[in-house]
């Protein structure tokens, strides 16, 4: 019986978790517009609904109702389930981000590792489409993606094992706790190192400018999802707003202390305690979000060999420096 | 344990006619390594309309609307090289007002095509920003360009002998707000690029062109001068009114993309420089030759045949009649945006070209191509049409 019940809470759980992110990105899209709109000079959306807040449901109605086009010489079982796996990899991380105390899908003790290996099958997704399209494009497109993910997701990790030796565990919620037991309430300070490589690695992890090597539209046309169309094409973009998120969320977990706020600030202000956690969080997620937007409108691209030297000469070693340096900290101290 | 051979299978990658960063119409065809481009062989003339052979069947003042559509981006520049080759070949002092208007027109159409330049080459990089930035200031000038001749993309306002009609004092106004408030947009520009670690990594030591090389392949403008040489048909062989004015030719000196980007941003405020000197010289005067070509048309088109409309050339001067009598030959060049465009014109003494030639400069630098890509990254390849800066409209003619 308890397993049952079990059951029902974390289907109904996933759901709300679903349907919550799902607006979430939806909206992101027409944030971005927005943002870049203001950026770029330009007004973004205006049209559909007031100042076009519509727009990213007529989005959503456009995409669903496009002609569905599959090119004849695709591998077509493949072409179908590419996306599918970026999206679903990208779903399944939100099952142990905490959003809020005790606000989780599931709260488990491996929370980091789980995030991080789940996040890397979004690459085989990008792969298959990119081989199973047929086309150059796509396939330069898909073996960039997979170089970089290769690279990055190094850095990525290495970056967070600061955070893992600091907060002695793996679990999410520990992370969130252990950083309210300092008066700055963040690893952000000690972790400083180590968050610079998390956010370049995370800009590198989801494909955005300036690391945006696998789409890059003016060197491979689209890159892995040249050939896909309609909601086959937009499930591709569904996942990268949601890894987006999802790095986001893990930024936010890992060094800006989750939901809480640092306990010197509200001993200056203790209003602040009345605000609820899941303000404090989706602001912290939202500031990254924000920063994936800014980026896009103020740099260029990186070249493909720079990209890995990049990641290679100089977010390891620096990864490797503050894991030095932490474990050192953390021995005497 | 036998030696195996390994076999590198080589891809072979079609970038354009269609790709988003091929400048138009340019098809590459790129045999890969990996990343690394082992061969780049260019094709051009998918936007090949005949503008050459059709002038030979269209009178001089005909064939003027078709050098529009050659650079479409700088077509005043065009349209002025074509009526100086022709006053060139019949012998036709042009008015300073209209010499004036003319450079100063030219100098705008520079601008508005190297705003499209720095446009789409940050875009191929990357950089969206800039484009829409670029697109802004180019739309005020063509705004400036549709107050004068009607049109904003091809212009076809110079006329053999002088302009097309006057320039009024709102015009001028207008323009000179743009002169004083264009070189801090400039300076817009190079915030968001030139101090960006991202943009420098990818255009430094990337593409170089030695000045040597750039000789020998026949390259012009800015490219040409971001090698080290300095090239200027303005400086060297000024026509129209450049003799008139103070400015200075950029040069560069690594010959690299960043070298050919700085050349041209240089050429932006150098150019506000000139059309500001334009306007406070601008001589009071005619705008047309007194003795410049008129088009006699039929009084009424709509009365008389199809095969009645005939454009006729005639001149009353005694002395240009006998010129034109002559079986000659003229080239003559002037300092598009992208470097020396030349009219070559065979003239039988009748009121149509025997032959006409263009020197296109992008046609010659599209032949660079190769060079600056093979050896380099399919990333790179962009970036190096980017800073050759081709239209394909005047390099398939």
């Amino acid at each position: 019986m308890e397993t049952v019940y079990i059951i029902l809470i974390t289907t109904f759980k996933t759901l709300i978790y679903f349907g919550i992110l799902m607006l979430h990105v939806a909206y992101a899209t027409y944030a971005e517009r927005k943002v870049i709109g203001h950026i770029q000079l330009r007004l973004g959306p205006m049209l559909v609904g007031p100042h076009g807040l519509l727009q990213p449901i007529a989005d959503v109605v456009k995409l669903i109702f496009k002609e569905d086009i599959i090119p004849t010489k695709v591998d077509k079982a493949i072409f179908r389930i590419a996306p599918l796996i970026s999206l679903t990899a990208a779903l399944s991380t939100f099952a142990v981000i905490p959003v809020n105390k005790n606000w989780v899908i599931s709260d488990i003790n491996v929370g980091l590792l789980y995030v991080i290996g789940i996040a890397g099958i979004g690459t085989y997704g990008i792969i298959f489409s990119g081989w199973s399209s047929n086309s150059k494009y796509a396939f330069l497109g898909s073996l960039r993606s997979a170089a970089q993910m290769i690279s990055y997701e190094v850095a990525l990790g290495l970056s967070l094992v600061g955070v893992i030796l600091m907060a002695e565990s793996f679990n999410l919620t520990e992370i969130v706790n252990k950083q309210g037991e300092y008066w700055y309430g963040m690893f952000l300070f000690p972790q400083i190192i180590g968050y610079f490589v998390f956010v370049v690695a995370m800009l590198a992890e989801t494909n955005r400018l300036p690391f945006d090597l696998p789409e890059a539209e003016t060197e491979l046309v689209a890159g892995y999802f040249v050939e896909y169309s309609g909601i086959r094409f937009s499930l591709f973009y569904l996942a990268e707003y949601l890894a987006m998120f999802c790095m986001s969320a893990l930024a936010t977990i890992c060094f800006w202390g989750g939901w809480t706020i640092p306990p010197v600030l509200l001993k200056a202000l203790p209003a602040l305690g009345l605000i609820p956690g899941i303000v404090w969080f989706l602001l912290k997620v939202y500031f990254h979000i924000f920063l994936f937007f800014w980026l896009r409108g103020t740099l260029p691209r990186y070249r493909y060999d720079q990209l890995m030297a990049i990641g290679w000469k100089v977010l390891i070693p620096l990864a490797l420096f503050n894991i030095l340096v932490t474990s050192i900290f953390k021995y005497y101290l | 344990m036998q030696n195996r051979v390994k076999t590198v299978k080589e891809l072979v990658v079609n970038m354009g006619p269609q790709h988003p960063a091929t400048h138009g119409v340019l098809r590459l065809i790129l045999e890969l390594e990996g990343e690394v481009i082992r061969k780049c062989t260019p094709y051009i003339g998918y936007l090949h309309r005949g503008v050459e052979k059709l002038s030979e069947d269209l009178t001089y003042v005909q064939s003027l609307p078709l050098t529009d559509r050659l650079d479409y981006l700088s077509s005043m520049v065009n349209n002025v090289g074509f009526c100086i080759a022709v006053e060139k070949l019949v012998g036709i002092n042009v008015p300073e007002r209209a010499k004036f208007i003319r450079t100063m027109m030219s100098e705008m159409a520079r601008i508005c095509s190297h705003l499209v330049w720095i446009a789409t080459h940050a875009l191929d990089i990357g950089a969206m920003t800039v484009f829409l930035y670029a697109m802004r200031d180019r739309e005020s000038l063509l705004e400036l360009f549709e107050m004068v001749t009607g049109a904003r993309l091809t212009v076809s306002y110079p006329r053999v002998g002088g302009v097309r009609c006057d320039v009024d004092n709102e015009f001028l106004d207008k323009l000179y707000k743009f002169t004083e408030e264009f070189p801090g947009k400039v300076e817009e520009y190079e915030t968001l690029i030139d101090r960006n670690r991202v943009w420098l990594k990818r255009t430094k030591g990337v593409g170089v062109i030695t000045a040597e090389e750039a000789i020998n392949w026949g390259l012009t403008g800015p490219t040409l001068r971001g090698s080290g040489v300095y090239y200027d048909v303005r400086k060297f062989f000024p026509y129209d009114a450049y003799d008139k004015v103070e400015f200075e030719v950029p040069v560069g000196k690594n010959g690299d993309i960043y070298d050919r980007y700085r050349c041209r941003m240089l050429e932006f405020r150098q150019s506000a420089k000139i059309i500001k000197q334009c306007i406070e010289k601008l001589p009071e005067g005619p705008i047309l030759a007194e003795n410049a070509l008129r088009i006699r048309m039929p009084e009424s088109p709509l009365k008389i045949d199809k095969k009645d409309i005939i454009f006729e050339i005639y001149t009353e001067d005694k002395q240009i009649q006998e010129f034109i009598q002559k079986f000659t030959e003229v080239y003559a060049s002037v300092e598009a945006p992208r470097g020396e465009l030349g009219f070559y014109i065979v003239c039988d003494s009748s009121s149509k070209p025997y032959r006409m030639r263009v020197r296109a400069p992008s046609f010659v630098h599209a032949g660079v191509l190769p060079k600056l890509c093979e050896g380099s990254l399919v990333a790179d390849v962009i970036a190096n049409i980017g800073s050759i800066d081709i239209v394909l409209g005047e390099c398939d003619r």
